[in-house]
């Protein structure tokens, strides 16, 4: 079973939940390229590793929120509330191999 | 980007020898006999240069490789995994090959594999034992028997054997089917494809791979790819955890490391990674003649040669590399099958595993070539990859050793994503995404 720690229910079955997708960043709506919207669209990092994703607790508190899950072995080490949380430094601190801090709160940037 | 000079790479190598054929009177001379079976295929040390190195020693990878040399003579290649061949999504899939897809493009991208299915065990001397009994996808809804009336047309003007039939016909193909209107996802009607069936799927594997060996294809398991060498925006070399390997060309064959090959040249696949759940329950003697998929109630349901069920499902709604089971899957599976099937209820289940498929935005695959030259792609292979492997793998041969994409593959290019040209293929797979 995989255990998803919902921010406010505390540890759930995943059934409860619907995986939102990869946190990505939305590009600045006036000065974009279309290639930075195909970016956006289309291309995930999709790592065998450490990911930072949005989760929606659909069957629970209805919690939009934000997880940090590794994607061979399915555990996850921290969640947080609020799905965006500056997606690009947090994959920067994933990439350099920052450690966690406590759970529930968001990467350090 | 044109890959200019691989018409040049047609040499022959030394040493190109015959397999034994398999026959009747060998089996009776070895039976007999005290001799040991030859290997299918050989061990070699890593040479120090290919012309071709393909990664991933799958369905695709082998077929690619064997149509390389069978078709168009160039031998000088590697197959390389980093596992055992045949261990990834080619011996965990369900074995499902069927062409009765929506768009005429599918079908007949489709009813090529299944022809080169068909004739395979002969071309191979290989019994890769194809089972053609049927397809049945079952319609609940009028919205289902709708696409699928849509499917039958298509597929009869393409000449593929496709028919809807209602709910009687459907129990006399099955008996052991509830057509019942008193269950939860009544059966309206379903689309027939009598060459639909299953075949042994690591003895596909095992076939191409004996086929490319005897005609000088170096085929190298537990030989990880861990980097790829570039000059300028060429590949000139192919680092393993064996050694390196000076190459001018790699294809990439891999599921579920696909985007991870590819990141090592800086290609970027639109491509995320889901793990597709699988079962099978104990043997029992014969009863099920058909393949029967549901779409609504997301399962899909085959009985062996060897007497046991197996099912399939959607692939799980997260992204992930595990390969393990879970109890949801098994529970809801058991549940909708038993709903299509009541009476099978005391058989056991015996295993269950998952496999990896690479979902792109259009549920097609993406071949061909890429930005870097002499990088080649054959991924994004989805729920859909095992039944297109012989296609698959003459295609991309074409285009290795001529240099020009095919016809029947050049709607999958990965510059459709970003010029806007995404492929329509609803009938990617037969259950939902």
């Amino acid at each position: 079973m995989i255990l998803v720690p919902c921010p406010h229910c505390g540890p759930r079955n995943v059934s409860e939940f619907r995986h939102v997708g990869e946190a990505t960043a939305r590009p600045a709506v006036a000065s974009a390229t279309p290639e930075q919207w195909r970016d956006y669209l289309y291309l995930r990092r999709n790592p065998a590793g450490w990911t930072i994703e949005t989760w929606y607790h659909r069957a629970g508190c209805r919690a939009y929120f934000g997880a940090e899950r590794h994607t061979v072995t399915n555990r996850f080490r921290r969640s947080w509330l609020g799905g965006q949380v500056s997606p690009p430094a947090a994959v920067a601190a994933l990439d350099g191999g920052v450690e966690a801090s406590s759970p529930g709160t968001p990467p350090s940037t | 980007m044109a890959p200019e000079g691989i018409r040049l790479l047609g040499r022959q190598r030394d040493g190109w020898r015959r397999p034994s054929r398999y026959s009747a009177f060998g089996l009776v001379r070895h039976g007999l006999g005290r001799a040991e079976w030859p290997r299918a295929w050989q061990e070699h040390d890593l040479s120090s240069g290919y012309d071709v190195v393909i990664v991933g020693g799958g369905v695709h990878g082998l077929a690619t490789a064997y149509y390389l040399a069978a078709n168009h003579g160039i031998t000088n290649v590697a197959v390389i995994d980093k596992g055992y061949i045949g261990g990834g999504g080619s011996g965990r899939n369900t074995a499902i090959i069927r062409s009765n897809y929506l768009t005429p493009e599918g079908v007949r991208f489709y009813d090529r594999s299944v022809k080169l299915y068909e004739s395979l065990s002969a071309d191979l001397n290989f019994n890769v034992m194809f089972s053609q009994r049927g397809h049945l996808t079952l319609a609940h809804n009028d919205g289902s028997l709708r696409t699928m009336r849509w499917r039958a047309e298509v597929n009869k003007l393409e000449g593929i054997d496709s028919e809807v039939i209602g709910p009687e016909d459907i129990k006399r193909l099955v008996p052991f089917m509830d057509v019942s209107t008193d269950t939860r996802y009544p059966i309206l009607g379903a689309l027939y494809h009598p060459p639909g069936g299953i075949i042994r799927h690591d003895a596909v594997v095992w076939g191409y791979a004996r086929g490319a060996d005897a005609r000088g294809v170096h085929i190298h398991q537990n030989t990880e790819l861990v980097g790829i060498e570039t000059v300028g925006d060429r590949v000139v070399g192919a680092l393993t955890n064996r050694g390196r390997i000076a190459t001018p060309v790699i294809v990439n064959c891999t599921a579920g490391w696909a985007t991870l090959v590819a990141d090592m040249v800086g290609v970027r696949l639109p491509i995320v990674t889901h793990p597709l759940q699988a079962a099978v329950t104990e043997p029992v003697k014969p009863f099920l003649g058909p393949v029967v998929v549901s779409g609504t109630l997301h399962v899909y349901v085959s009985q062996t040669d060897r007497g046991e069920l197996v099912f399939g499902a959607s692939t799980d709604p997260y992204p992930s590399y595990s390969m393990r089971g879970s109890l949801d899957f098994t529970e809801e599976l058991a549940g909708h099958v038993l709903e299509l099937m009541p009476s099978i209820a005391q058989l056991r289940v015996l295993r269950q595993w998952a496999g990896l498929c690479d979902i792109t935005p259009d549920f097609s695959p993406v071949m061909g070539v890429t930005p870097v030259g002499g990088f080649f792609v054959d991924v994004g292979w989805g729920t859909y990859g095992f039944k297109a492997g012989p296609v698959a793998g003459e295609a991309m041969a074409e285009l290795l050793a001529t240099g020009t994409t095919p016809e029947n593959i050049a709607g999958f290019d990965l510059a459709r994503f970003a010029e806007g040209r995404l492929v329509g293929e609803k009938g990617a797979a037969a259950v939902g995404h």
